[in-house]
């Protein structure tokens, strides 16, 4: 599988399949940060030594075998930066490893719900990034890409402060594991700072996942753990569970509370956007992400009908820049990705 | 008081907002709080993560101090980065920093943490005889329990058990 297939499906594995409270969770991610003994970290790399680190990622990735994934590897400066942007909206990758490609690498399994960054602020980032609320299955993915690596990689590990990490922000089980949360009626009800503000005394962060977390921008947040260093990962993970459940608990009331005191206007917001996105000529990506908001609690509530939930994902994913650039194989001014947006869902919606 | 927004009317709603976990307050007025959810739409800094441990690792007693300005010159003998680069730069150079640059380190992983004991995952390969010592020691606790409640031939079975992974660790 090429660079070329990768980006041209459009479905990752995180966007598809029946998961757990995948109405409002959208994706749940892991990420482990692992360097290779001998090695300065990436910030202090020469472009030789980030090139043997390549070369024995590459060697390590080719004889991966648990669940008989064949990954795919590339080189970054082998993509263009259009497909590298491409990558980061599918949140294989990030903007810091598509921005300076050199000695930079990723590798991909089938299904993209597993991937590698190779010389990003570490030497590993391994990622897995599933649909829904599923974080156990995220971590027993991880971590046994993470032991076969190790298996021909030798990991730096301290006895006493764990997995050691360029940032010391990461040090110790170098795990930072992510929810991806569409909370509209937690928004609507003006209850969101109230909810969220509670995070940060739990030992969690949160952002606005596209922008700082106004309405506008698609109702998507993104909670995560801060500490990395004297926890478990499964106290990680279940301090991160637990309260992603109270979350939803709240969003669920929120809806069920819209639905039954202020009926009208949800439909009538829901009833617009599907209008407005059905006949659009042209649509702004942070206007498209607001109205498909509308749209999904619609379809989460039973509003609407006869729109797969998937297509919500797959459109947040293809509407986006780099997406529409590459399909329409050129470059283009925001006016003219405004226009060829505003096709691409009228076209998906039929 | 006044409305932080529009400035004429009076404040009647408290609005708290966080971005990127910090957290803003202001004081808006009825109309302003309804018309936007944000807290003035340009009020939006972002803070970089290596400003911020840049701060930490020049938050010290004096005591620490002392041994800061010492190692302040410190040079790691692996990559060659010096602790001064490595608080500019919020990162560090490789894997063998943490030891060079430990007395420094330690103080600051307890205030990123609250911790400076990792209790995760031990590498399969290469952790062997790591995961063979912290199974000792969490022997060693259920040997002490077993003891203080009077179940000998427990306990027995555990100290054997903790002189066979011994051995397995002087062999």
């Amino acid at each position: 599988m090429g660079i070329d297939d990768i980006i041209t499906k459009n479905i990752s594995g995180w966007m598809v399949g029946d998961a757990p409270c995948s109405d409002i969770v959208i994706s749940s991610r892991i990420r482990l940060a692992r360097n290779i003994e001998g090695f300065p970290f990436p910030v202090a790399l020469t472009e030789d030594k980030a090139q043997e680190v390549l070369d024995s990622v590459r060697g390590a990735v080719s004889k991966i075998t648990t669940d008989s994934e064949e990954y795919s590897f590339i080189k970054m400066t082998e993509v263009s930066p259009l497909e590298r942007f491409v990558l980061v909206e599918k949140h294989l990758i990030s903007p810091q490893h598509a921005e300076d490609p050199t000695g930079k690498g990723i590798a991909i399994n089938q299904d993209q719900v597993m991937s590698v960054m190779v010389n990003e602020e570490d030497h590993l980032r391994i990622q897995c990034i599933l649909p829904g609320l599923n974080f156990d299955e995220a971590w027993t993915k991880a971590s046994a890409t993470d032991d076969a690596l190790e298996n021909s990689l030798d990991i730096a590990f301290g006895e006493k402060i764990g997995y050691l990490t360029a940032c010391p922000t990461n040090v110790g089980t170098g795990l930072r594991a992510s929810a991806m949360l569409h909370l509209p009626a937690l928004v609507m009800t003006n209850q969101i700072n109230k909810v969220l503000g509670v995070l940060p005394q739990l030992g969690l962060a949160v952002r606005g996942m596209y922008g700082e977390g106004s309405e506008a921008y698609g109702n998507l947040f993104q909670i995560s753990n801060q500490v990395t260093l004297g926890k478990t990962e499964d106290d990680i993970l279940a301090n991160l569970s637990a309260v992603t459940k109270q979350i939803v608990e709240k969003e669920n009331e929120a809806r069920k509370a819209l639905l039954s005191q202020a009926t009208e206007q949800l439909e009538d917001r829901v009833w617009r956007a599907i209008g407005i996105l059905k006949n659009a000529r042209l649509i702004t990506g942070q206007e498209a992400l607001a109205l498909l908001s509308n749209v999904r609690i619609g379809l989460d509530l039973g509003i609407l009908k006869h729109i797969p939930s998937e297509l919500f994902n797959e459109l947040l994913v293809i509407t986006s820049p780099a997406h529409l650039q590459y399909f329409t194989g050129h470059e283009m001014l925001p006016i003219e990705r405004d226009k060829v947006r505003a096709e691409t869902i009228r076209s998906r919606l039929g | 008081m006044y409305c932080d927004e529009c400035k004429k009317r009076p404040a009647t709603v408290y609005v708290t907002k966080l971005i990127d976990g910090q957290k803003y307050e202001g004081h808006l007025c009825a109309q302003c709080a309804s018309k936007n959810q944000n807290l003035g739409a340009n009020f939006h800094p972002s803070f970089a993560i290596p400003n911020f441990l840049a701060a930490l690792f020049n938050l010290n007693s004096e005591v620490e101090q002392a041994i800061v300005d010492e190692q302040q010159n410190l040079v790691c003998n692996n990559c060659g980065l010096s602790f001064d680069k490595v608080t500019e730069l919020g990162r560090l150079g490789c894997s063998e920093c943490y030891s060079q640059f430990n007395d420094k380190l330690d103080p600051l992983l307890r205030r990123i943490h609250g911790s400076s004991r990792h209790l995760g995952k031990v590498p399969l390969r290469r952790g062997g005889s790591i995961r063979l010592r912290k199974q000792v020691d969490s022997l060693r606790l259920k040997m002490q329990q077993l003891i203080s409640t009077e179940e000998f031939e427990e306990a027995a079975k555990v100290r054997d058990e903790i002189r066979y992974l011994e051995q397995e660790l002087g062999g």
